[in-house]
């Protein structure tokens, strides 16, 4: 991607991937809100009042950690970490 | 909660969203772009995939940097959170002294950063600065430049002086919204000053001080000017904070690989702090 006028973001397909998938988030979340509007709120087991946005942002924010833990004090690969954090997302969005 | 009809306003939110996109979002991602890449300048980069960030939480600089980080900001907020809610309930509320206390402490908040800074430093000099004199002439051994403590003292009073006014401003500005029907009420049933400020203001002050924390907290966190300009991070390592760390690996050094992945990390670090407060703050409360 060299001569491209984003050539000072040094973009790279992994990471451009990575943010097309925060925006596929967002899309989802927006068509979900579309027909289900109200953002569900409720009270989830961690004491908390929370909406699908927020169950989105904890979800993310964990794996986040998740990787980093992960790499901290496994390293490479990154496939157990990547099945834990699909595995908390669907528990925060079911439970929290 | 109910959905809101009017759907248009959203439009007024466009121009914040573009802002932020251009001042936060391209930012952050060109710092994920770089915290997987290697490059010597030129803007060649070479793929390095999550090498940076392995190498960053193993490393004993950043344990050191963050855990320096975490006791100046721990202490920070021990400190300018019940000071400043003190002063704020010394100050008084009606009267011409109003005035002059309300300046007295804007003053400091009105002072750059660097310039802060520029001032401790020699303000703090043990051989012709005021605090540095005094401070020896009382008979302790004290220069910032050469001892760990005296720096760490140095550069927390600094932060004190400069900080703890904006704590007492909200604070302040908080206590004065409080109906003096409250206090009118307290006073027919004869509630002691300990119970008023238990009972009363400290509940009323719960938002302002939650704003007060965080934004301490942010803030302190982040902490870079100020103490660059007094003691540069040392002697030492003794005072080099987390941005501090960043800003000599990224720029002193032109690791900009290594310094993405621990730019990204200190974010996390900071978003979940942030979150985890104002949720536990905030919890059981109608947002």
């Amino acid at each position: 991607m060299d001569a491209a006028p984003l050539a000072w973001m040094a973009w790279t397909w992994p990471t451009a991937l990575f943010f097309l998938f925060i925006l596929g988030c967002f899309v989802v979340m927006s068509i979900w809100e579309y027909f289900v509007p109200g953002g569900s709120p409720r009270h989830g087991v961690l004491g908390l009042d929370t909406t699908r946005g927020d169950r989105l942002f904890i979800s993310l924010l964990g794996s986040a950690f998740i990787f980093l833990a992960w790499l901290g004090i496994v390293g490479m690969p990154l496939t157990a970490p990547i099945v834990i954090a699909i595995l908390f997302a669907i528990a925060v969005f079911i439970w929290v | 909660m109910k959905k809101i009809d009017n759907n248009k306003a959203w439009w007024f939110v466009a121009p914040v969203v573009l802002l932020v996109a251009f001042n936060a979002v391209i930012p952050l991602m060109t710092v994920v772009n770089f915290s997987v890449q290697e490059t010597f300048g030129d803007n060649v980069f070479f793929w390095a995939g999550v090498q940076w960030f392995e190498d960053v939480l193993r490393s004993e600089r950043f344990h050191a940097a963050l855990f320096r980080q975490v006791m100046f900001t721990g202490l920070v907020l021990l400190i300018e959170i019940p000071l400043g809610l003190l002063i704020a309930l010394a100050m008084p509320r009606k009267g011409p002294w109003v005035s002059v206390c309300l300046v007295m402490m804007a003053l400091p908040l009105l002072i750059p950063w660097n310039v802060v800074g520029a001032m401790w430093n020699i303000f703090a000099l043990p051989d012709i600065g005021l605090l540095g004199r005094m401070i020896n002439g009382l008979g302790i051994d004290y220069n910032y430049t050469r001892q760990p403590i005296g720096a760490w003292f140095t550069v927390v009073l600094m932060d004190v002086w400069h900080w703890t006014s904006l704590v007492v401003l909200l604070c302040y500005a908080g206590l004065v919204s409080i109906p003096d029907a409250y206090y009118q009420a307290a006073k027919v049933d004869g509630a002691r000053p300990w119970a008023v400020f238990r009972y009363i203001q400290l509940p009323k002050l719960k938002y302002v001080l939650t704003i007060a924390i965080l934004l301490r907290f942010m803030d302190s966190f982040m902490i870079y000017t100020e103490v660059v300009g007094l003691t540069g991070g040392g002697p030492g390592n003794s005072t080099t904070f987390l941005s501090i760390d960043l800003v000599k690996i990224a720029l002193g050094q032109f690791d900009l690989g290594p310094a993405g992945a621990m730019s990204i990390i200190y974010f996390l670090i900071i978003l979940l702090m942030s979150w985890l407060f104002y949720t536990l703050m905030m919890r059981g409360e109608d947002r």
